[in-house]
């Protein structure tokens, strides 16, 4: 079964080349220039590219798509919101959000891990429950805790009734900061050095991290838990710490991803963040049990073309701009359902093979 | 002055609640000594090594009577990673390794070499980077010390099963402090090349001073490569003889050989009913049910008839019943009544009034949240739509009550159900009138021909004879034919007209119950 036949490959990689397509047929037709559009898809790569990285691990661990790294988002969101209103600015302010979201995303992340642990081999839905269910514990905070107990002092980030945050904060003082901190522009591209530096350390870290004894632990848990167990590997632990590494990086993700938008959405910013996230990995052609940085950088590139090109092209053909961001919603929730499906039939598959050995060997045995 | 032995079991003695499953066993080992341990199953060699290895399960359930001494010093081990620490290892019968790994990353799974790193200083050694190179060297090393070559740098998904196997070899022996090895029954997933080469690996470890502890059935290789051969049976030492000194044909009589004889006066001795018509007949079935493979089963059912599926377990026994009634994936030709009956499709089965008692009570037997009323009417309800009124000519099925109350008291009376009413829940019940239910509930559907599948596991003796009675009586006063599974030859022996013997996944052969012992016990171990 080492050898794979087109077919197989195909199938294995038919949600990165059905975007391909896709954007193929509308790059054309939305009439956008490449210059305009090569400068979004680099602006996006610096936005995402932390985020969709801190997916990784948790899907090294064998504990699939992390819809929980919203929970990190979140931590960075609280992070930001304090240093806005102590008014640290620039490069030290996000330093120092990244420094107050740490602890918050550990904590969380320790949470999370513990009830996956409660929870084998359902950690997706798990997840996904759990980050409604922390954001529910966000909006107490945000809303009723931020003022009396938290002390927020600025009206430009409070309601004026006295309490809570307001629906936007404006991060005018940090915007593309980190973007702009070594300026490069190559014919007519700008592009973010510093940010692209960041994730490049990221990327290293991750490569190394492959290579440590913690990282050999995590995949041996990944693909089988008895046996990690058997062997001595403290399982449960391994699975918390998969999952507190991956709201921490999500947490940080999610600052250097508010920097370049330059204000916060105090109230949905984090929840689809997480959605996106995994519909661009998967588009990259990861799976749930697999994937890897190549996946990550591929799934922004497609995913983000489709998302600009999308909209303008459903403009020029309907006259409706309306339908393209329709489409993109509709496309990220459909691609995760494929990546879901997919994921099912392999198993399947692989169980039936055995099947089918077996009759082989028989009718090889009866001549 | 001789060496003190390395290893000695003293006295030991173990029971799962009262159940006493060892008596008294005594053993010894010396430095690079081979033993060969046999014994059908339950006869209690699984149980001896899972003391010996400190096995969850046994300090779960009481743990054990008598003492372990090793290297002359007196050893309980709390865990398997306390025995490890003391140099034994074992390889145990399912594969324990990780699919996506090379063989190198398995042999020294959790026992990696590792380089410092800047971060481990920080954190925590599990920081630390793997030595690819010093691992590859010492996997090397193990894989040389087996004998055996295998490709260190392969995948085991992409290994062959032998490979698979001599992994698992390798990384008991690249730990350093292996005196001890126990191998149960290293060779039953082996090719005849393979397993040479295995049994010559054996003779190398004990020429460097590791002792081996070798469960098989093979007696052959028993004989060809072990210095003494112990037999156990019903949880004693029958027999501990130089292998020298012996043959396959002994060691058999040991293990099997009961009081032979006692009550033979109710066996049925002569094939009778060569002249019965086949109401089934199986031919080249094979069926995917994990750990219980069956391949290429030519098997004929005749009218009327109980017939007996023996043989050890993990041979295929309970492959076939399963695989018939399409719970496991199963290809094939199945033909009842000269009618082909689809496989893969339980429902086919059921409508061509097959009924089956699964070996798996709580799971597939029973709906264990709902009274005994539902449980036994209803799969009868469902294929047959029994105890159902109809209204409208049937658009609306509205169930019976009366009638399900009814059928079920009938049964409560026939089989002796201990039960406080007709509604209690199944799940209340102990694990003989459990099995009872299950009866009821295939009897309530009335079929042509009824799998009945290991019916007396798990219960206790009084409950044992009365749902064999029950079988035969059903099977003589309906006139029902019933195809029985068990691990246990005694029982099949008492209730069956024939015997099939399941061995390796095939038929090695079909005895009138009233045949020899030994006769049985050499179809037994023929092709495993």
């Amino acid at each position: 079964m080492s050898k794979n036949s087109l077919g197989d490959y195909l199938r294995r990689f038919s949600v990165p080349i059905m975007f391909v397509i896709i954007c193929v047929i509308c790059a054309p037709i939305s009439g956008l220039s490449p210059s305009y559009l090569i400068n979004e898809i680099v602006t996006r790569m610096g936005r995402n590219a932390f985020l969709i990285l801190s997916l990784l691990i948790p899907i090294m661990a064998g504990m699939g798509l992390n819809f929980s790294m919203t929970l990190g988002a979140m931590a960075g969101e609280i992070g930001l919101i304090l240093v806005c209103d102590w008014q640290i600015v620039s490069i030290p302010g996000m330093v120092l959000a990244m420094i107050i979201s740490i602890p918050i995303s550990a904590l969380l992340g320790l949470f999370c891990g513990k009830v996956l642990n409660m929870a084998k081999g359902r950690e997706m839905i798990t997840s996904y429950i759990i980050s409604f269910f922390i954001n529910g514990i966000y909006q107490l905070i945000v809303l009723y805790l931020m003022g009396p107990v938290i002390p927020i002092k600025h009206s430009t980030i409070k309601l004026p009734r006295g309490y809570g945050v307001r629906n936007t904060v404006s991060l005018l003082s940090m915007r593309q900061k980190l973007d702009n901190l070594i300026p490069l522009t190559i014919a007519g591209v700008k592009i973010p050095v510093a940010t692209f530096l960041v994730v490049f350390v990221l990327c290293l870290v991750i490569i190394w991290f492959r290579k440590t004894k913690l990282g050999q632990d995590m995949r041996a848990v990944g693909q089988d838990m008895e046996v990690a167990r058997d062997a001595g590997i403290n399982v449960e632990r391994t699975r918390i710490i998969s999952m507190v590494l991956s709201t921490v990086l999500a947490g940080i993700g999610m600052i250097i991803y508010l920097q370049n938008m330059g204000n916060i959405a105090t109230y949905s910013s984090h929840s689809q963040i997480g959605m996106f996230c995994i519909a661009a990995l998967l588009v990259g052609g990861a799976s749930v049990d697999k994937a890897s940085i190549g996946n990550v950088f591929l799934g922004i590139v497609l995913f983000h073309t489709m998302f600009i090109v999308a909209p303008k092209a459903g403009t020029v053909i309907t006259g409706d701009s309306m339908i393209g961001e329709y489409f993109r919603v509709f496309v990220s929730y459909a691609v995760i359902t494929v990546a879901l499906i997919m994921y099912e039939t392999n198993k399947r598959k692989n169980k039936s093979k055995e099947s089918q050995q077996l009759a082989l060997e028989q009718e090889n045995a009866n001549g | 002055m001789e060496k003190a032995p390395l290893l000695e079991m003293r006295n030991i003695r173990k029971d799962f609640f009262g159940n006493q499953v060892l008596e008294d066993i005594n053993l010894t080992l010396r430095e690079g000594e081979v033993i060969g341990l046999v014994g059908e199953n339950g006869a209690g060699k699984s149980t001896l090594m899972k003391i010996l290895f400190g096995a969850d399960v046994i300090r779960e359930t009481g743990g054990y009577g008598g003492e372990i001494i090793l290297n002359s010093e007196k050893v309980s081990f709390n865990s398997p990673f306390e025995a490890i620490e003391k140099g034994i290892g074992m390889v145990h019968q399912e594969f324990s390794l990780i699919p996506g790994f090379a063989a190198t990353e398995n042999i020294l799974l959790n026992r990696e070499s590792k380089k410092k790193s800047v971060l481990s200083e920080l954190f925590s050694d599990r920081m630390d980077t793997l030595d690819r190179k010093e691992m590859d060297k010492r996997a090397d090393e193990a894989i040389r010390k087996m004998g055996v070559n295998i490709d260190q740098d392969m995948r085991i998904s992409d290994m062959p099963v032998g490979h698979k196997q001599f992994t698992e070899i390798a990384r008991e022996l690249s730990k350093e402090q292996l005196k001890l090895l126990i191998l149960d029954e290293p060779t039953a997933v082996l090719t005849e090349k393979e397993a040479e080469a295995l049994l010559e690996s054996i003779r190398g470890m004990a020429k460097r001073g590791i002792a081996v502890i070798f469960i098989t059935h093979r007696l052959g290789e028993i004989l060809a490569v072990c210095d003494r051969v112990v037999t156990m049976r019903d949880g004693r030492v029958v027999n501990e003889v130089n292998a020298k000194d012996t043959s396959v044909a002994e060691i058999t009589k040991w293990m099997v050989g009961r009081d032979v004889g006692a009550g033979s006066a109710s066996y049925v001795t002569e094939d009778t009913g060569k002249d019965k018509r086949i109401i089934l007949s199986i031919d080249k079935l094979w069926v995917d049910m994990p750990g219980e493979t069956v391949r290429n089963v030519k098997l004929d059912v005749r009218e009327g008839e109980i017939l007996g599926i023996g043989g050890l377990a993990g041979q295929g026994k309970l492959g076939i019943p399963n695989g018939v009634m399409g719970l496991y994936p199963a290809g094939g030709k199945v033909t009842f009544n000269g009618e082909e009956i689809p496989l893969n499709n339980p429902r086919k089965c059921l409508d061509a009034s097959f009924a089956f008692v699964s070996e798996d009570r709580r799971g597939v037997g029973l709906l264990l949240d709902e009274s005994l009323e539902w449980n036994i009417a209803f799969p009868a309800m469902q294929v047959q739509n029994k105890f159902l009124k109809l209204y409208l000519g049937g658009l609306i099925k509205w169930r019976d009550d009366k009638a399900i109350k009814e059928i079920t008291s009938k049964y409560i009376d026939e089989l002796a159900i201990k039960c406080t009413s007709t509604t209690q829940k199944a799940k209340e019940l102990s694990g003989g009138n459990q099995q009872k239910v299950c009866l009821a509930k295939a009897f309530a559907l009335e079929p042509k021909l009824l799998f009945v599948s290991e019916p007396t596991r798990g219960i206790d003796v009084g409950a044992k004879a009365l749902v064999l009675d029950a079988l035969k009586k059903f099977n003589k006063e309906k006139g029902v034919t019933v195809v029985m599974v068990s691990s246990e030859l005694e029982e099949l022996r008492q209730t069956c007209d024939r015997i099939a013997i399941i061995s390796g996944g095939k038929v090695a052969g079909i005895l009138p119950s009233g045949e020899k012992l030994e006769k049985f016990g050499e179809l037994m171990l023929k092709n495993c």
